[in-house]
């Protein structure tokens, strides 16, 4: 078993802030950090598909049974389970602009 | 004096009709070149296209999944073209990003060619700008220009080539166009007749950043990586702002997102997907039948007899024909038979599902269900896949990429009831469960209790994940995402023409390999003498005490033992096996002979001789679907996992369910027949 010890990162201890999660269906945020809680790969993954400040991501569509949910993230439609957008803090916002 | 060649046939671009494909054919090459991008964005029709390979592509992103080489000879000299796994970074955080990341690093290609996707140009320059980090000789492949241009796309590649600082090339792969060019630039590169700058991430810190993070382990510092993420990604957007024009904002009438809220839809999500899968089980079964007995028609009763004359002409001996043509040549002429068609009508329907996207939201639609077991969405598709063929299905489940669900993954595909295992479960409901209903209802009935016999294995898939998940492989849920492409009209005739080719292949490869020591060894059990019977009677009468418990017989658990190689052949067996036991005259050709009937009546009366009830039809249905994976499944699983430990879990796992469930329901039969 391997333990690996990280220091949490400063800049992402923010306030309380909506997250990815409660956007409804067709609305808009844009992304603020993801939450230290969210590590190692999972964390790696979302950096990859674009998951960084001042991206604009909008919920498209939910599934079925509403978990998981599509969203547009930089031009790609990427579905996310629930607790995975729960990681990712936003600001919600209209017509935001990618950096 | 002999002309100076002009300047246009010295061009690359003059000879691009030189291109010969070279296919696998590469023990020498000058260059070579490594063809990367993101997932799904038509690197393996590039590379299919480049090298006249056969690599299965389809709109699914994760589709190549290990490294695959092929070569190409243009102007004289060889590439060696080597795809890699479809990657969203170079920092890698799963298997398929590390194999990408070495290549690069340490394979040292002479080129390496980015292919991007046109629309989703920033996230996939983030790839090319890391890329760009470790190697100058790049070459980005536009891709999906065509797709751009529906969605109202301009991608300007002029400009774009500029900011990178390399060479840029348009192509719309599927149709082949630009691919001339490609070639063309590809050459130059590799030549060194074209130099260039690439553009770096701007800052000493951030690129000093990218190359510790892509150098070492991408472990360590997590800070780190995520700057230089951020500063790369910034980057992207700030080219891809420039290269691209959106015509308008949004266009009137979004065809993707219309059909999504309809596939997707709590009202019309399921009914739609089960009306589908339905369809290409049920154009599977029947497409297969007329096919099926041609094909039986032929290798079974006019190659068998014929080859049994000519053999005893030659004047070989009894035995060696007995094992020769009897056993090895019989059971291979049976799988291929019985396999062969069902297999090449499944995979194309299944491929074109694929390729125009709708498989992705299958996973998308059943991610909930399999969440609740511990399992990961995606294995709604490795499933489909087992339905098919397991050995296929358990390959799939490379598109998994956290290793605890891929691993539920292998191990519950068995409970998919594939291909080999439909006629066997077709034809016991028919003499048994559809004789018991008035004769117009009995397809009816005999349909409904395969699809109940399936649906069970459906349900054990989601019951096995679900207690795999909470026992040996327990663990946290590993990360989910899932990327759904943009639809894409299927190549119809391509996808036809591939997939049939491909599983002829296949099916006879497997025939070959498991089936034929099959066979022989079904022929010598069967013929070898041990003081006064054969080895079949006597371990038909050691295995009879446990069949008959479990509600079967002897035969039947012979039967299935003997047919690990080939789930195919067990019914054949059954019947050669039975006509031996009981002595029978006048069905079958003789002891190791399998044998099947036209007519069901004729099955029936066979069987009720070796003592088969309604009870034993049961529970044949139920071991057939849960047995251990046939044996070219079972090699696949240990290569996949590297670990006999996984590989026998995976025999003993359905095994086990099959022996629990056929001795308690014949107990209860029992029971209430008492």
């Amino acid at each position: 078993m391997e333990f690996l010890v990280q220091p949490r990162p400063r800049t992402e201890a923010a306030g309380p802030r909506a997250r990815l999660s409660d956007l409804r269906v067709g609305e808009r945020g844009a992304v603020v950090g993801i939450a230290p809680g969210c590590r190692q790969m999972e964390r790696r993954r979302l950096q990859d598909l674009g998951v960084l400040p001042g991206t604009v991501i909008e919920a498209e569509f939910a599934s079925p049974s509403l978990d998981p949910v599509a969203y547009r993230i930089r031009g790609a439609l990427i579905a996310l389970r629930r607790e995975q957008a729960a990681h990712i803090l936003i600001d919600r916002e209209e017509g935001a602009h990618a950096p | 004096m002999r002309p100076r060649p002009r300047a246009c046939e010295q061009c690359p671009v003059h000879q691009a009709t030189d291109i010969s494909k070279l296919g696998v054919d590469m023990h020498r090459w000058d260059y070579l070149v490594a063809l990367g991008g993101n997932p799904n964005t038509g690197k393996s029709t590039v590379f299919n296209a480049l090298t006249g390979l056969r690599q299965h592509t389809g709109n699914w992103p994760g589709k190549t999944v290990a490294k695959a080489e092929g070569g190409y000879e243009f102007g004289g000299h060889r590439y060696k073209l080597v795809d890699l796994p479809g990657t969203y970074s170079l920092l890698a955080t799963t298997v398929d990003e590390e194999i990408a990341r070495d290549f690069i690093l340490s394979g040292q290609p002479d080129v390496t060619v980015i292919v991007v996707d046109a629309t989703r140009l920033e996230r996939n320059l983030n790839l090319v700008l890391q890329v760009q980090e470790i190697t100058g000789r790049v070459v980005v492949c536009l891709n999906l220009m065509d797709e751009a241009r529906r969605h109202g796309l301009s991608v300007d590649d002029r400009q774009l080539a500029r900011d990178l600082g390399v060479p840029v090339v348009p192509i719309v792969a599927r149709s082949e166009a630009g691919l001339d060019r490609l070639i063309a630039t590809i050459a130059e590169v590799a030549s060194g007749k074209l130099v260039h700058r690439p553009q770096r991430i701007a800052g000493p810190e951030s690129q000093g950043n990218m190359e510790t993070a892509v150098r070492i382990d991408p472990r360590t510092d997590g800070n780190q990586r995520a700057q230089s993420v951020e500063a790369t990604y910034v980057e992207a957007a700030r080219i891809a702002a420039r290269a691209v024009r959106q015509s308008d904002a949004r266009p009137r009438f979004d065809l993707d997102r219309a059909i999504d809220r309809v596939v997707t839809s709590r009202v019309w999500g399921f009914p739609i997907m089960l009306l589908l899968l339905a369809g290409v089980f049920w154009v599977t079964i029947t497409g297969a039948n007329v096919p099926s007995r041609l094909l039986g028609s032929f290798l079974l009763d006019t190659v068998h007899p014929w080859l049994r004359e000519a053999a005893a002409d030659l004047g070989v001996a009894a035995w060696l024909r007995g094992v020769l043509i009897d056993g090895m040549y019989l059971a291979t002429a049976w799988v291929v038979s019985v396999m062969l068609p069902p297999m090449a009508i499944f995979f194309p329907l299944f491929t074109l599902l694929e390729d125009f996207g709708y498989l992705p939201r299958v996973a998308f639609n059943l991610d909930s269900l399999f969440k609740q077991a511990g399992a990961h969405g995606k294995q709604a598709l490795t499933m489909a896949m087992g339905f098919g063929c397991n050995a296929a299905g358990v390959i799939s489940t490379r598109i998994i990429d956290s290793p605890r669900e891929r691993l539920i993954a292998i191990l519950t595909n068995n409970f998919a009831l594939c291909n080999g295992r439909w006629p066997t479960q077709i034809l016991i409901a028919t003499i048994f469960i559809g004789a018991l209903v008035p004769t117009r209802l009995a397809g009816a009935a005999s349909a409904l209790a395969v699809v109940a016999v399936a649906v069970l294995g459906v349900a054990l898939t989601f019951a096995a994940s679900w207690g795999l998940s909470r026992t040996v492989l327990r663990g946290e849920v590993s990360a989910f995402s899932l990327e759904l492409p943009p639809y894409r009209p299927p190549r119809v005739m391509k996808t036809l023409y591939r997939s049939v080719v491909d599983r002829t292949v296949y099916v006879l490869w497997r025939a070959v390999v498991f089936a034929l020591p099959a066979g022989a060894v079904i022929w010598i059990v069967a013929n070898l003498q041990i003081s006064g019977a054969s080895l079949a009677e006597r371990l038909i009468d050691l295995l009879n005490p446990v069949g008959l418990l479990l509600g079967l017989n002897g035969v039947i658990l012979l039967a299935f033992a003997a047919a690990i190689p080939a789930n195919e052949i067990v019914i054949p067996t059954v019947l050669m096996l039975t006509a031996l036991a009981g002595g029978l005259s006048g069905v079958g050709a003789g002891a190791g002979v399998i044998f099947q009937l036209e007519s069901g009546a004729g099955t029936l009366a066979i069987l009720r001789a070796g003592g088969w009830t309604l009870l034993t039809g049961i529970n044949v249905m139920l071991l057939s679907l849960l047995h251990n994976p046939c044996s070219t499944t079972i090699a696949t699983i240990y290569k996949e996992t590297g670990s006999k430990r996984w590989a026998l879990v995976s025999v003993v796992l359905p095994l086990g369910i099959g022996l629990l469930l056929t001795g308690l329901v014949a107990q209860l039969w029992r029971l209430v027949a008492a």
